[in-house]
């Protein structure tokens, strides 16, 4: 299985690793969610979604379905 | 007229943009609406030095050139259209200092258009407290631009800007990174075809039919061999375009920027502990959402008696002032009681206004919608829904148009039409004399009376409604959207009391000139078709009426003659004509004619109410009195008793009765489909559930 943004633990930083561009905005990637760069998970809400993420220096919230599009690394 | 200089302000949202424009051109601007669409249109005159003045339009924000939504298209129609009477001499790009890297995407997007640009760094002030500093001339060779560092708050640096501006004629035209360089044969052979052009507005033409919508108003005929093979085959070169520009960002600001990140402060972290709090963080907004009903009812109800007094003295002054005729009745009648239907709203509507920009401006906003999202999805809503939801009980029209930035149109389409269920403040007036009529002024147990627990049961109705019909809806409908949902969440600020207040008042400004047309006219239709009749019954009431009722004399006579007279006029005649309708709901004709007349506006109706039973009094209470007196033909029992008062007071819950709202919703939805079903939808629950209470209370 692979380890998705929605595997994140609040706090633990990831780095992006792939992104299947079909099912992602490309909104989401204009605003940084690009491979290579680090993601971290600072809060979710109840029922851990949406989550409240810094991706690249960009604080965005997505709901859990899209960030178990994205696969990243735990760093 | 002296040439003026054209001006774009294009930027991401939560920038500083409009306080940048507010600067500028200080009072001096006008919001209108770009032609056809409901996206909202500023402009403004900004004075340069020597009489030279500049024209400042200020852009929707936009996170990219590449449009998912009505508002982000106007940026692209405009800046692909030379021949647009708008299109910039001057792009001045406002990015935010602390989220540099993600705000300079659009600014190299504007560059390779090769519109002249300045960059404006916004938000200065608070690069001491994050510990950033930057080599602006090193920042301006790598982009090919000029720097203006600003901080609107501050009002520092906007001296420099305006410099700039008027000797935009100096600034470098060209690109400063080439990112199209992922697939050379292919642009090579377009740039062939047009070797004038600049290849990433060929590029941009090519890719906004599939992204958003195709580009109306552009001279260009790109061949269909051009076009992209697949939607997905576009992305990912639109995906490898990004990378390409975020690229150059992250070289330029390596060079350019450096940030001590000891020296930052986690002022967002703290905050956004609390705030995103899983159970602090409802606790405080619904804190808020108390504090905010608690203005717009309480407080803002001084004003609203005092508005209300001032025009019942002025039709009294104009009445004894002038003299007496059917065009002074127009005006005192008719004309006054319509304006002031209008004004009284001011105070709510402001109030409300000043609280909603108070939380956008401080960022706290786009907490409640990460806060809310998960249990309005339930309901086939976004978290986006909170604050039109919220806006809708000020009023609807406002709030269909804040569901702009829901991403998903099935989202958004649920939202605009559960909105107008939420307890708008033209129903107010119309519960506050119902209440008044049939329900005890008495307490239960100490603090709360009924008639404020019937009020407050009324907007708990109104949300029920909204958020239940969404429920059904979103079981009902079967469009495919694709359901994605990315908020930013902006650091915190303290909200700039220049921009809130100029907001306040452009919403007020508004609501009272675009709904203000409508009740003004309607109260004039009204007059009139309450003034004639069709036949000599109408004329001859008079004589009627003495013939009839020998006994009576004076003032009672009067009374009589009038409302014979009102029976008798056209609107009285449309008034028996509905009877039959509305009569198995509780209703006489008199308030059949304040429901035809309520489908104008629901507002309408007290004013109505009072035109048809203020005749020969003066004063406010009279009326109230005149209405608890009023007998049913028929049945002999008050026209205004429990069952009748419940069963209005549901009817004017549920239905649908605002032709602004039914044209705002065709603007938004693109045609006259679900403005007709809302009404219908609407209107229909509303009778049954008004003819169900009636019969059972009666």
């Amino acid at each position: 299985m692979k380890t998705t943004i929605a595997h994140l633990k609040k706090g633990q930083r990831a780095l992006i690793k792939e992104i299947p561009t079909d099912v992602i905005p490309l909104k989401l990637l204009e605003m940084g969610c690009l491979p290579g760069n680090e993601v971290q998970l600072l809060q979710t809400a109840p029922f851990s979604c949406p989550m409240y993420l810094n991706i690249n220096g960009s604080h965005l919230a997505i709901r859990r379905e899209v960030a178990a599009e994205i696969e990243v690394q735990i760093l | 007229m002296a040439k003026q200089i054209k001006v774009s302000l294009i930027g991401n949202p939560n920038t500083g943009k409009t306080s940048v424009f507010n600067l500028l051109t200080g009072l001096n601007q006008q919001v209108g609406n770009y032609p056809g669409i409901t996206v909202e249109k500023k402009e403004g005159i900004c004075k340069l030095s020597r009489g030279v003045k500049a024209h400042i339009l200020d852009l929707p924000g936009t996170y990219s050139l590449n449009a998912s939504s009505l508002d982000e298209n106007v940026v692209i129609e405009l800046l692909l259209n030379k021949k647009d009477k708008d299109f910039p001499d001057v792009a001045v790009v406002v990015t935010d200092v602390e989220n540099l890297k993600r705000n300079l995407l659009l600014f190299t997007q504007i560059k390779d258009l090769e519109i002249p640009t300045i960059l404006v760094i916004n938000m200065a002030d608070r690069m001491q407290r994050r510990g950033i500093s930057l080599d602006i001339p090193r920042l301006e060779k790598e982009l090919n631009t000029k720097i203006a560092l600003v901080s609107a708050r501050k009002k520092q640096g906007i001296d420099e800007l305006k410099k700039m501006i008027e000797s935009y004629a100096s600034l470098p035209k060209s690109p400063c990174v080439d990112a199209l360089t992922f697939a050379p044969d292919y642009f090579e052979r377009l740039q062939q075809a047009f070797p004038n052009q600049s290849l990433y507005k060929l590029w941009l033409v090519i890719t906004q039919d599939v992204n958003f919508r195709k580009v109306d108003k552009q001279e260009l005929d790109i061949s269909p061999d051009f076009q992209i093979k697949s939607e997905s085959e576009l992305k990912r070169l639109q995906q490898k375009e990004t990378i390409k520009r975020y690229q150059f960002i992250n070289n330029v600001l390596k060079q350019g920027v450096t940030v001590d990140e000891k020296a930052a402060t986690g002022l967002r972290e703290r905050l956004d502990r609390i705030l995103t709090h899983k159970f602090w963080g409802y606790f405080i907004f619904f804190g808020i959402l108390l504090l905010i009903f608690q203005a717009i009812y309480d407080w803002s109800s001084y004003p609203m008696d005092l508005i209300d007094e001032a025009f019942a003295w002025l039709s009294e002054a104009t009445k004894s002032a002038l003299p007496a005729g059917p065009f002074v009745d127009l005006i005192t009648d008719g004309i006054i009681p319509g304006l002031g239907g209008i004004v009284i709203f001011i105070p709510q509507i402001a109030f409300l206004f000043l609280f909603i920009s108070i939380l956008e401006e401080s960022g706290y906003m786009s907490r409640v919608v990460f806060l809310m999202d998960r249990g309005m999805r339930k309901f086939g809503l976004s978290g986006k829904s909170v604050v039109p939801l919220v806006s809708g009980t000020a009023c609807a029209i406002p709030a269909v148009m804040a569901t702009r930035n829901i991403e998903s149109w099935k989202e958004r389409l649920i939202t605009i039409l559960v909105v107008p269920f939420t307890t708008c403040s033209a129903r107010l007036p119309v519960y506050l004399i119902i209440i008044a009529l049939v329900i005890p002024d008495e307490k239960v147990g100490w603090i709360f009376g009924y008639q404020s627990l019937t009020l407050m049961f009324l907007y708990f109705l109104g949300f029920g409604a909204a958020v239940g019909a969404a429920w059904i809806l979103n079981k009902v409908l079967k469009i495919k959207s694709k359901s994605y949902f990315v908020i930013e969440m902006p650091g915190y600020k303290v909200p700039l009391f220049k921009n809130v207040m100029i907001n306040v008042i452009e919403k007020t400004k508004a609501f009272v000139f675009g709904a203000g047309k409508i009740i003004l006219a309607i109260s004039i239709i009204l007059w009139v078709l309450a003034s004639f009749g069709p036949n000599d019954k109408f004329d001859q009431a008079e004589e009627i009426v003495t013939a009839t009722h020998s006994d009576l004399s004076g003032e009672e006579l009067e009374n009589e003659i009038v409302s014979y007279k009102l029976e008798h006029s056209f609107i009285g005649y449309a008034g028996k004509g509905i009877e039959p309708i509305v009569a198995p709901l509780g209703y006489d004709w008199k308030i059949g004619i304040g429901i035809i007349s309520s489908f104008a506006a629901r507002e309408v109706f007290v004013g109505t109410l009072a035109t048809i039973y203020s005749v020969g009094s003066d004063e406010e209470e009279t009326i109230k009195n005149r209405m608890a007196a009023e007998v049913h033909e028929k049945t002999g029992r008050p026209v205004f008793n429990f069952a009748s008062g419940i069963s209005l007071l549901l009817f004017y819950a549920f239905a649908m009765q605002c032709m602004s709202t039914l044209a705002i919703v065709k603007r938004e939805t693109n045609g006259w489909r679900w403005p007709t079903i809302q009404l219908f939808f609407m209107s229909g629950l509303a009778y049954v559930v008004a003819l169900i209470a009636y019969q059972i209370l009666k």
